[in-house]
């Protein structure tokens, strides 16, 4: 596609395209070397063979012109696409040996899409979350290096042969008999390997009020997805002689300086559910993200998925911990604050197109997007083009699994016109996710937490996509 | 195969969890000590379960804030730099009610610690586990103590004469401005466990397909200002697929392979004491270029970031950087004295 790439080549120091450089017929953009007239995109979406036929040979003034730029003069007009014509670099020398890069990394053409910040969303670095770029995102599998990140007191990448994981009761009757497990005793262990969502409860906690960031790696990029490896934590507390009867809570707790601690629920600890993990997508978890442990509890929210596990106490109280009466509490209209909110309640978004983008061109495109739920598998999202007055139903990608996210898409011909893609997803329980209007009625703007209300994108005449909110 | 074996294969896939003829489990973890025990379990709850015994007045906490929290949490716990305020917003009306009046007024955006926190607890258990941040778990029960009983103080909860000890905090429970602020009847717990359970979800959306609306109308846009605010978005997409990233900026400086000095200084937690325009713990970034200008000090602030001190910007002394070779030391100081370009 030498005639539609904007890119400079293939020089490795090649920056970013400039695709906004200008605005041509609504709907293309010049790029710095390559400008297409109207007609010609016409032609381009109509096929390339019939473009070269039309820009070549009926030889049109404009049309010669443009392709001159972007096809090196060494082509003979009429002849094709040089990167077929010509030997390519890559393709007439000889590679990298093996184990260039023992791990191995993402093309250099990807470093675009990275972790970020979002400026001025917290002071210091070392409390503070750095974002996963869904905008570029397949499937359903968050790559482990691009997973989220939120720290409370920075991380550290811990001697595995010197953390420790212990278990005991608030009261000694809770737990017969008190032990301490090492990585080795933990990898012994039956493991089961799960794939779950993990959300920050203060996912889209930005947007309670009104739009406020451009992308959705900052809407929605506290959220991440992978295959999780590790025991369940009720094996553990049976090995511990638990008392599983009179146990209502448990206490997870970091080693880290923060050391971190949240009140979970028995219920999903005595369904099996919970693990205590160390594997992330086949490989240990990566340090960022808890290494050699951490808790994995489906369905909540991550503030709860406890990283450098410690500790499992078992209770019978809540714990109000620093970060469940202070902060992961939703303040209502009323002045009163919702405590233990954990639930990640059905939510969905598209991915692609979404915020910060713009369209290639009119045509088709497989419109795209996550859907989740906190209570269990997702059944059904519907796309909306018209910002919610009709809607049609997507298809769902398998696997559809329990608390995982889901991969929907559904095709669409955009006929240059400008157009509100919203989403909107049902999970196995019947809950339909809400609209702004119908979230605020009831919570009020002011909650940080637990927005999972339906994203709406608005597609521009000149195919920009921006970030904008329907009550 | 004999009859035995397969009576053991079957055995073992019906409990697979645990394995067969083993009385206590798989033998695996041992038992903790009872040292071992008191050392990790330091969690105090809301009924003041796990509560050290112990005592701190005023006087002695407000030596203790000045000393190590004041740098990050300002000298009347107001300080926004670091993390919202500690202390501010309530009043004695909301010590009578328990619930703090402010958190109904939506023209007042601030939200302080005291504000939010319903149990006295928390503060204790979160200040002993995770405080001062660059040296978590320094302080003695006792000095939890002092340094809560000032933190009270400051909010005019309790008189400058307080001691708090294990009873007294009881007392302080009893007029927690926000002590009554919380709520968990909601759907949002997943099980019983608390007796506000089984509430349904708070919103009930409905599966309309067809006119399911008159028109549609924006609520809200993103503000001119805030599509560039996040750097430009063109270099945050890839350069190939059906869409690109809009131009919102410059272009970000090309990757080298040696991380950048920013990077690096964030790597090396100067970041978490040091603002580029403001001051954390340590001076700001420009401070330093500021009174270093026109001056060969280069080797001197090398030694200096790798060895620690004080004395020159105050009493509070910077941790040494044994991490940090020589090379590393260099390349930051360099970028601090140039004015810590590309933050
Ligand atoms: C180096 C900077 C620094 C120092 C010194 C420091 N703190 Fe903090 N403090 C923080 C940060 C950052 C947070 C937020 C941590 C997080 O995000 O979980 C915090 C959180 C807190 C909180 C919880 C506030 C809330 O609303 O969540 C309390 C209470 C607190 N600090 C008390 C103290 C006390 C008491 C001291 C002195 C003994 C102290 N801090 C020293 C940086 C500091
Ligand atoms: C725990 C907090 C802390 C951390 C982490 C920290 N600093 Fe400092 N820094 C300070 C304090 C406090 C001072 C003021 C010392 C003084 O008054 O002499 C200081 C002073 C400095 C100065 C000026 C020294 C002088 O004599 O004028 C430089 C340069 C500096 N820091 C660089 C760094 C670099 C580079 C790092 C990371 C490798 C770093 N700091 C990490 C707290 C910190």
């Amino acid at each position: 596609m030498t005639l539609m790439r904007t890119a400079k080549g293939d020089s490795p120091r090649a920056g970013p395209p400039d695709p906004a450089a200008d605005v041509t017929s609504g709907r293309l953009r010049r790029a710095p070397e390559n400008f297409l007239t109207g007609e010609q995109i016409h032609l381009v979406s109509k096929g390339r063979r019939e473009f070269l036929r039309a820009g070549f040979l009926a030889a049109g003034a404009a049309t010669v012109a443009a392709a001159a730029v972007a096809a090196p003069s060494a082509v003979a007009a009429g002849a094709g696409d040089p990167d077929i014509l010509q030997t390519t670099p890559w393709g007439g020398s000889l590679g990298r040996p093996v184990a260039a890069n023992p791990y191995g990394l993402p093309s250099r053409h990807e470093r675009a899409l990275a972790r970020r910040q979002s400026p001025g969303l917290t002071q210091v670095a070392a409390a503070s979350v750095s974002f996963t770029p869904l905008q570029g995102l397949f499937g359903i599998i968050t790559p482990s290096g691009l997973h989220f990140e939120r720290h409370h007191q920075g991380w550290h990448d811990i001697d595995p042969a010197r953390h420790r994981f212990m278990i005991n009761g608030a009261r000694p009757e809770l737990v017969r008999t008190p032990k301490v497990y090492t990585l080795d005793d933990l990898m012994r262990l039956p493991s089961v390997s799960r794939m779950h969502f993990i959300e920050c409860g203060a996912n889209t906690g930005m947007e309670w009020g009104n739009v406020a960031v451009p992308t959705v790696q900052y809407s929605h990029g506290m959220l991440s997805c992978s295959e999780f490896t590790g025991v369940p934590l009720r094996t553990l507390l049976e090995d511990c002689g638990a008392d599983l009867r009179a146990a209502r809570f448990v206490l997870a707790e970091g080693g880290d300086g923060s050391s971190m601690t949240r009140t979970i629920p028995i219920e999903p600890v005595l369904s099996g559910e919970v693990l205590v993990a160390y594997g992330q997508n086949g490989e240990m978890l990566r340090p960022e993200n808890g290494y050699p442990l951490r808790l994995v509890v489906p369905g909540v929210q991550g503030v709860s998925w406890v990283k450098w596990l410690r500790r499992i106490e078992v209770g019978e109280r809540p714990y109000a911990a620093k970060d469940e009466a202070i902060h992961y509490v939703d303040l209502m209209p009323d002045g009163q604050h919702r405590q233990y909110t954990s639930i990640q309640e059905c939510k969905s978004v598209i991915t692609t197109p979404s915020g910060g983008q713009a369209l290639l061109d009119r045509g088709f495109f497989s419109v795209s997007g996550l859907a989740w739920s906190g209570r269990g598998r997702i059944t059904r999202v519907d796309v909306s083009f018209d910002g919610g007055i009709n809607w049609t139903e997507a298809t769902l990608q398998t696997p559809v699994l329990s608390k995982c996210l889901t991969r929907f898409s559904v095709p669409w011909v955009w006929d240059g016109r400008p157009a509100l893609l919203q989403s909107r997803a049902v999970d196995e329980t019947g809950y339909v996710q809400p609209s702004y209007g119908q979230l605020r009625q009831v919570r009020g703007t002011r909650s940080i937490y637990h927005n999972n209300a339906i994203q709406t994108w608005q597609v521009a005449e000149n195919g920009d996509v921006s970030n904008v909110q329907i009550l | 195969m004999s009859r035995s074996f397969r009576a053991l294969l079957l055995a073992g896939v019906l409990c697979a969890a645990l394995p067969a003829g083993a009385a206590d489990g798989f033998g695996l973890g041992r038992p903790a000590t009872p040292d071992e025990i008191r050392a990790w379990d330091i969690d105090v709850g809301p009924d003041f379960a796990g509560l050290p015994p112990g005592s701190g007045t005023v006087d002695r906490g407000m030596e203790i804030w000045e000393s190590t929290c004041a740098g990050c949490h300002g000298t009347f716990g107001e300080s926004n730099t670091v993390f919202s305020p500690l202390i501010g917003g309530t009043t004695a009306e909301d010590m009578a009610s328990g619930r703090v009046a402010t958190l109904q007024r939506p023209d007042f955006p601030q939200r302080t610690t005291v504000m939010k926190v319903a149990t006295v607890s928390t503060l204790y258990d979160y200040i002993r586990r995770a405080m001062p941040w660059n040296a978590p778990k320094s302080l003695s029960d006792d000095d939890v103590y002092a340094v809560l009983a000032y933190m009270l103080n400051l909010a005019e909860i309790v008189p400058d004469d307080f001691v708090l000890n294990e009873a007294t905090i009881r007392d302080v429970q009893a007029v927690m401005p926000n002590r009554n602020g919380m709520t968990t009847a909601h759907a949002l717990w997943p099980g019983p466990g608390f007796d506000t359970a089984g509430a349904a979800p708070d919103t009930a959306n409905t599966l309309c397909m067809k006119d399911c609306k008159a028109g549609v109308e924006l609520a809200s846009t993103l503000p001119d200002h805030a599509l560039g605010a996040h750097g430009n978005l063109a270099a945050q997409n890839r350069i190939i697929g059906p869409v690109r990233g809009r131009r919102t900026g410059p272009d970000e400086e090309p990757d080298d392979d040696a991380p950048s000095p920013r990077i690096l200084a964030e790597q090396a937690g100067c970041l978490a004491c040091h603002g580029v325009d403001t001051r954390i713990v340590g001076p700001g970034y420009r401070e330093i270029a500021e009174r270093y200008r026109g001056r060969d000090s280069v080797p001197a602030l090398v030694a200096k970031v790798k060895d620690g001190g004080d004395g020159v910007w105050g009493d509070i002394p910077m941790p040494p950087q044994p991490d940090l070779n020589d090379d590393q030391a260099r390349i930051l100081v360099e970028w601090i004295l140039a004015g810590a370009p590309g933050t």
